[in-house]
Parts: C-alpha cells; structure tokens; sequence
C-alpha cells in the first residue's frame, strides 16, 4: 500500500495513474447528477409554506456544503505540503482553490435569489451569510497569493499558511446558525437527530451531494494534472511528454 | 405534467431559473478553465524548449 502511495505521489506517476479515475468521476457525477435533478425539479412535493422556490435548494445546499469540504481538502493538503515536502500536495491545494470558490461563489448568488422571496431580500449581513462571504475571500486570496508570488516554494508557504490559519472560519460558517440568532435557517440535515425534511425532498438532496463531491473530483484531478505539466516543466518526463504533443 | 405551469415555478420562475442559469454557468465554466489552463501550460513549454535550441544553435554558431 505504501509503495502506491509512493508512486501516485510523484507527479510523473500521478499524471497518468489519474485518467481513469478522471473518467470514472466525470461518468458518475453526469449520472447521479442528471438523476438528482430530475427527482429534484419534477418528482420532489411542493413545500407547504414556501411553494416552489424551495427547489432551489438543490443546487444551494450542496454549493454550499461543498464549498466548506473543497477548502478542508485545500486546506489539509497545503499542510502536508508545508510539513512533509509533498509535492503532489501543493498541486492538489493550488488545483482545489478556483473549484472551492466557484461553490462559494454559487452557495451566496444561489442563497441571495432564495432569500429575496423569502426573506424580502437579497442580502443581509447575517452571519451565516458573512462568514461565508468571508471563506469566498479566502479563497480568492489563496489564488491571490499563488499567482503574485515568483518563486514557486514560497508561494506555496505562504498561500497555503493562510488556508491553515483561514481553517477556523469553517466552524464558524457551521455553528453560525447555532451562536448568533440568524435569519438563515439553522441546521436540517448535518444534526445528530433526524433530518427534518421530508424523504422525498432529501434524496434529491444527497444525490446532488454525491454528485458535487464526484464532480470536483474530477475537476482537481484535471487541474492537478496541468499543476504537474507546469511545476515539473523543466524535468524530462514533461519535456518528453511535451515532444510527443 | 403541465409544461407552463413547471415552468412557472409557482411565480417564483425568475428566482428559480435564474439559480439553475448560474449553477449550469459554473459547471461549465469549472469544465472549460482547465481545457484553457492545459492549453496554455503546454504552449508556454514548448516556447521554452523553442528559445532553448534557438540559443544552444546561437552558441554552436559562434564557438
């Protein structure tokens, strides 16, 4: 098991272990997406109280938790990178940052054309909605730091010590609902007791999870994978590859 | 299944559809900036290895 871990690691390897599980994920997230958004839009009962703008919950929740599970991965991967020199790490990290933000970015548009029926209006600053703005701008200052930085080893060290230190605001962006008394709804499916939603509305739900989570697998793996071509292209195995082209 | 009526999204059409515009507008957008990146990654490379036998042709000419 080891010996696999070692050889995925080294970007030569990984570079074309990753292509079948690039298609794989891409297969299986067009599939149970496809599905979860039939059952969402067609099948799924209307909400008593909020008609059918609730619908747009399918694509908000997962967004949003999405958006909190690609920044732990960001996250957690620029660590191993700071602390144990794992090259492919940083790839990974570099590669989750612009995914993580396009959910964040969804999460809060998706969020804002819900509220304005429901709440009157498109924004508010509640802290469920602040602290996810907040993890958006963490992430655009993650790729910030990437692209402004020369030297590759240090752009890594920096950007990834201020995903580590941007870590505490998940917690927040969970329990906001919790701590303060927020217009958004508090917690209905990430709870010890039973969901509080309706069967038929959180199948869809979970499917869309599922399908978010396989989607962005594949998306990082593609992007980790023009991370190796670039970070590795003054080593013979791009050059050769390149040759080849 | 009435066709108007889904559409309608019981008056919350604009909300609803516009929703699902940008959800379709990310997942593409997160499908095409690779193919651009690789693009870009692979061209910038191979103008490196063309500069790199310009100069080793220039230094072959003059030594």
């Amino acid at each position: 098991m080891w010996h696999w871990i070692q050889r995925f690691s080294s970007p030569k390897h990984f570079y074309t272990m990753s292509v079948p599980l690039i298609k794989w994920f891409t297969v299986g997230a067009l599939l149970i997406g496809l599905y979860g958004l039939y059952l969402g839009l067609f099948v799924a009962p209307t909400d008593y109280q909020q008609g059918e703008s609730y619908r747009i919950i399918f694509i908000h929740v997962p967004a949003a938790w999405m958006s909190l599970f690609v920044y732990m991965v960001m996250a957690a991967s620029a660590g191993i990178g700071i602390i144990w020199q794992i090259r492919l790490a940083d790839m990974v990290a570099a590669a989750s940052a612009p995914i993580g933000a396009s959910f964040a970015f969804l999460a809060l548009v998706t969020g804002s054309l819900w509220g304005k029926p429901m709440w009157g209006a498109y924004w508010v600053w509640d802290a469920r909605l602040t602290s996810e703005l907040i993890l958006l701008f963490l992430y655009l200052g993650y790729m910030a730091l990437q692209s402004a930085i020369e030297d590759q080893r240090s752009a890594d060290k920096a950007s990834g010590l201020l995903a580590i230190v941007g870590v505490v605001n998940i917690p927040i962006i969970h329990y906001s609902v919790e701590w303060w008394n927020t217009l958004h709804q508090g917690a209905t499916v990430t709870k010890f007791d039973k969901p509080s939603i309706h069967v038929d509305m959180l199948i869809p739900l979970l499917l869309m999870a599922v399908a978010f989570k396989l989607f962005y697998a594949a998306i990082v793996l593609i992007r980790a994978r023009n991370e190796a071509l670039y970070r590795d292209r003054n080593r013979r195995w791009v050059r050769e590859l390149i040759e080849q082209l | 299944m009435n066709w108007s009526e889904f559409f309608n999204m019981g008056g919350y059409a604009f909300y609803v559809w516009t929703s699902y515009g940008l959800f379709i507008l990310v997942i593409v957008a997160n499908i095409i900036s690779p193919m651009m990146q690789r693009k870009k990654v692979i061209s910038h490379i191979k103008r490196t290895i063309r500069r790199e036998n310009i100069g080793q042709a220039k230094r072959r000419h003059q030594s």
